[in-house]
């Protein structure tokens, strides 16, 4: 009754669909590993570790002063949420609402940074921060992770700037609404939602972000992400647990602010919005 | 020409059903299309025509019933083995072919000789007259011509059955009067048999040698275009049909199909059209064109309101009990003015 | 516009023409994101340029010159493109028959939501799973031998393998997602209109999906690649640093941060964006060649 597929295009379908549960089991099966060593009192030469135990966290906290690496990482992040927000919104807005002799340029200077990997730039900017003395500080880890979070606000909010229709602003100023109130009661709750949501994309990808920070960061303004990649570096000097520990906190640090930013948001845009390219 | 439809007796749909879920979008459609007939099938949105013509397609797989074209079960087919034309309701043309790409595909995927394909994609586009576009892309020709190549495009592999899905929707009022024309033209030249799916009915009537009209995934009536106008089978065909207006009463007289309908403390003369006894109740429907001002008339009622329409006016009232009538005239009435209103004997239809 | 101090009918006539082009209060709103962008991107950018000319000795060419003269340094433009092109390709012959399935599904968000893990994650993190999973001791290999399909653990850390596969894990998402994005793009309408007309599953692919999908398909791949070209703290975690994956962007860190030479360094950077750009121009150019209007439909 049903139409019967050829067993050829049975069989291509579930290829393909086991393709893909490989390649999930295997991610999570490497999420695990990561997960359960931390917890491991011992695990060598089994399928599972031989005890269990948390004093893996303690040392890890202890042994690469998490306490610290985490304030610097919520200042950091929270500075580049912050200020990207400043910078972008207003700017996207611009960007949505006019069009004006060398939109198009200004549209690539903003396409640029997204679309050249961070190394790629980031080594002639940090040479740049380290001679402004900015550099190994806060503020220097804080001014390259703007260079691509700016823009990536600016390409979010545009379609979302877009889609509001630009007739219910005018209706308010019809109604006597004057500039401020205009911003506060007609556009900021329309916004809010792009806004939150970009702002919540451009925090992960912060805590994430390691190459920028890692090339303008000293010793007092590394990021978790920066700690981690030090500590797997140097792997040998500590437990192999005690590394794990930390990146489970930092997967921890990292996932929570996905699941939240998932609520608001498509998972694709976490990619960016390339393809407006 | 030299397009002709593919030979076959008949199509029949036996018993069809699909379901999504729990919901039946289809319901034991059964029909049987002769070669060479063009049947519409017609329904507000969600009836199911376009189920039944996906079905068909071998787009959709059904979940109960059968296809067949002569003694021949398709419904076990995919689509590119079932060999019927298609017009898509967007067209769906190939953007990234020419015209003539566009057109020849389907006798390319035949595996047609190159020679024997441009001399067939040659008389479609006469057929279509398309003469002169055949080397342009999609995207460069306007809304009608698009539409040419996508019935091009499905009657030059010469197809048994040609499915149409709501083609004209997309058109401006004045070019789908034309295109209809051109629809009716093609199917007549070539001989085919078409399938044709609308929510249009008076696309469905001009067009079509028999209507099918659907409700809610089930067939309500089967027939010519002059027997839905004039003799829906049921209530809801009929308030499709245009009979906008609809009086509660009872029946007081029988006479074969001639009945006489009390309505409030009148008497209307009407046809029935569902068996009835005396004594019970009953809905009257008539068209409005049917319900003319007359000192003589049944239903009193009072205006609402008018509408010119430039050669008479159409009314709006409101009888005693509530009931809403909507009522032509030659004269505006006066807004609270009463009015009476005769119901034409022979087009009064008379539902249970 | 004040330090000018035209007087006041010359100022309304800049503003007024200004405005007749589009230019008014609310397009300078973008003045301050763009003035940052200029400073931290457009800046450092021509001055690495400038500075890749000022070498610490020799003429105006000598940090390109040494670059090309040493083998230590030119070979890294080969032992990127070797694990770039090739995880690139991978990558985009993966994500094609998958995108093409995901996209009849209904519900993509649970599957988008895993595939975005990796990516959120990043480079570092997959590096020390890596180290796990795919050690000696790791569940990869104790899995393969159970199952005796070898018999003495494959290594596939501190080499190039490791570095593929962390590409593959953190590459093969982001491709994916936007391959699906593409293959969205394309009206399902076009397939059904072609198997009406006698078109098969492998025909429809080769003669619709492939040439509407083309063009979208070069610019992710140009993404992508270029995302693997600047593979940096896997290449160090789970490569063999000092040999096969001495990849290019560690050349330029180590010449920035190790020898402090930050000329040599952005002569690095330049020619790290110079390949990439040359892949990318090439890649475009054929594309160039491709249909590349409107795929129907939503496109």
């Amino acid at each position: 009754m049903v139409q019967r597929p050829s067993w050829l295009a049975r069989l291509w379908v579930t290829a393909v669909w086991a393709l893909v549960g490989f390649f999930i089991l295997n991610l999570f099966a490497m999420i695990a590993t990561v997960v359960l060593d931390s917890f491991a009192s011992r695990w060598l030469g089994t399928w599972l570790p031989l005890g269990w135990t948390t004093r893996w966290y303690g040392s890890a906290w202890d042994e690469f002063q998490l306490g610290d690496v985490l304030i610097v990482t919520f200042e950091a992040v929270f500075l580049v949420v912050l200020i990207s927000g400043l910078l972008g919104v207003p700017a996207a807005y611009a960007l949505a609402r006019r069009d004006f002799p060398g939109k198009r340029l200004v549209m690539l200077l903003f396409l640029l940074p997204l679309l050249i990997p961070p190394i790629t730039y980031g080594i002639p900017m940090a040479t740049v921060l380290y001679q402004a003395g900015f550099a190994g500080s806060l503020s220097g880890v804080v001014m390259a992770n703007l260079v691509p979070t700016v823009p990536f606000v600016v390409l979010v909010m545009i379609p979302f700037i877009e889609q509001i229709d630009p007739r219910i602003e005018a209706a308010a100023r019809v109604f006597g609404a004057n500039t401020p109130r205009l911003f506060l009661h007609v556009l900021l709750p329309l916004l809010l939602p792009g806004v939150l949501a970009a702002l919540l994309l451009v925090l992960v990808r912060t805590i994430a972000m390691f190459e920028l920070t890692f090339l303008t960061a000293g010793p007092t303004s590394q990021t978790l992400v920066v700690a981690l990649y030090y500590a797997v570096f140097a792997a040998g000097v500590r437990a192999v647990q005690s590394i794990d520990a930390m990146a489970v906190i930092y997967m921890a640090t990292t996932l929570v602010w996905l699941v939240l930013a998932l609520r608001f948001v498509n998972p694709t845009q976490i990619v960016g919005r390339a393809k407006r390219a | 020409m030299a397009i002709h439809a593919a030979d076959f007796r008949e199509l029949r749909l036996d018993r069809l059903s699909r379901q999504f879920g729990a919901m039946n979008a289809l319901n034991d459609v059964s029909l049987t299309v002769r070669r060479g007939e063009f049947i519409a099938l017609l329904g507000p949105s969600g009836c199911g025509k376009s189920t039944t013509l996906n079905c068909l397609a071998g787009l959709l797989p059904a979940t109960g019933g059968g296809i067949f074209l002569d003694d021949r079960r398709i419904d076990n087919l995919p689509p590119e083995q079932r060999g019927f034309g298609m017009v898509f309701q967007n067209y769906a043309l190939f953007p990234h072919m020419s015209v003539r790409k566009n057109i020849g595909f389907g006798l390319t995927m035949r595996r047609v000789s190159k020679a024997e394909i441009a001399r067939r994609v040659a008389d479609a586009v006469a057929l279509v007259r398309l003469q002169g576009q055949e080397d342009k892309l999609p995207g460069q020709l306007s809304g009608g011509q698009q539409q040419r190549v996508a019935i091009a495009r499905a009657v030059v592999v010469e197809p048994p059955l040609v499915l149409m899905d709501e083609p004209l929707s997309n058109l401006d009022a004045k070019l789908r009067l034309e295109m209809r024309a051109e629809i009716r033209r093609i199917h007549t030249t070539m001989g085919g048999t078409t399938i044709y799916v609308t929510h249009d009915q008076e696309e469905a009537l001009s067009l079509a040698d028999r209507i099918v009209l659907l409700r809610d995934g089930s067939v309500r009536q089967v027939g010519t275009p002059d027997e839905l106008y004039n003799r829906p089978a049921h209530l809801d065909v009929a308030e499709f049909m245009g009979f906008r207006n609809r009086v509660p009463g009872r029946v007081a007289q029988r006479d074969g199909d001639q009945v006489i309908v009390a309505v409030e403390n009148a008497t209307v003369v009407a046809q029935l059209r569902e068996d009835l006894a005396p004594g019970a109740e009953a809905v009257l429907a008539v068209r409005p064109e049917d319900l003319v001002a007359s000192d003589d008339g049944a239903l009193v009622a009072t205006v609402t309101s008018t509408e010119f329409r430039g050669r008479d006016h159409t009314g709006f009232a409101r009888m005693a009990d509530g009931t809403e009538l909507v009522f032509h005239s030659e004269h505006s009435a006066p807004r609270g003015s009463i009015v009476r209103l005769r119901p034409a004997p022979e087009r009064t239809l008379v539902f249970a | 516009m004040t330090a000018l101090a035209p007087s006041l009918p010359q100022r309304l006539g800049l503003r007024m023409s200004l405005a007749a082009r589009g230019v008014d209060t609310l397009t300078l709103l973008m003045l301050p994101a763009a003035a940052f962008l200029l400073l931290l991107f457009v800046y450092p950018f021509l001055y690495g340029l400038w500075i890749s000319f000022q070498p610490k000795e020799g003429g105006a060419f000598a940090n390109y010159g040494r670059f090309f003269s040493d083998p230590f340094l030119y070979d890294t433009i080969w032992s990127t493109l070797r694990l770039a092109l090739p995880v690139t390709l991978v990558n985009l012959l993966i994500a094609v028959p998958i995108a093409l399935r995901v996209r009849l599904m209904r519900r993509q968000r649970v599957l988008t939501t895993i595939l975005v893990i990796p990516i959120t994650l990043g480079t570092v993190l997959v590096a020390q799973g890596l180290l796990n999973y795919l050690g000696p001791q790791g569940w990869f290999n104790r899995t393969l031998m159970a199952a005796h399909l070898i018999s003495s653990p494959v290594r596939l850390l501190h080499n190039y393998w490791g570095v593929f596969l962390s590409l593959l894990i953190t590459g093969l998402p982001f491709t994916f997602l936007l391959t699906l994005s593409y293959v969205s793009g394309v009206d399902p309408a076009l397939e059904n209109a072609a198997a009406t007309l006698g078109a098969g599953a492998p025909s429809r692919f080769r003669t619709i999906l492939l040439p509407l999908l083309l063009p979208g398909l070069a610019i992710t791949f140009c993404l992508s690649f270029v995302q693997a070209f600047s593979v940096f703290p896997s290449a160090v975690l789970l490569g063999a640093p000092s040999g096969p994956t001495r990849v290019i962007s560690l050349a330029a860190y180590e010449a920035a941060f190790e020898q402090y030479d930050y000329g040599l360094a952005s002569a690095i950077a330049m020619i790290m964006g110079a390949v990439q750009l040359g892949v990318v121009v090439v890649v475009l150019a054929g594309r160039g060649l491709l249909y590349r209007g409107a795929s129907g439909g939503k496109g």
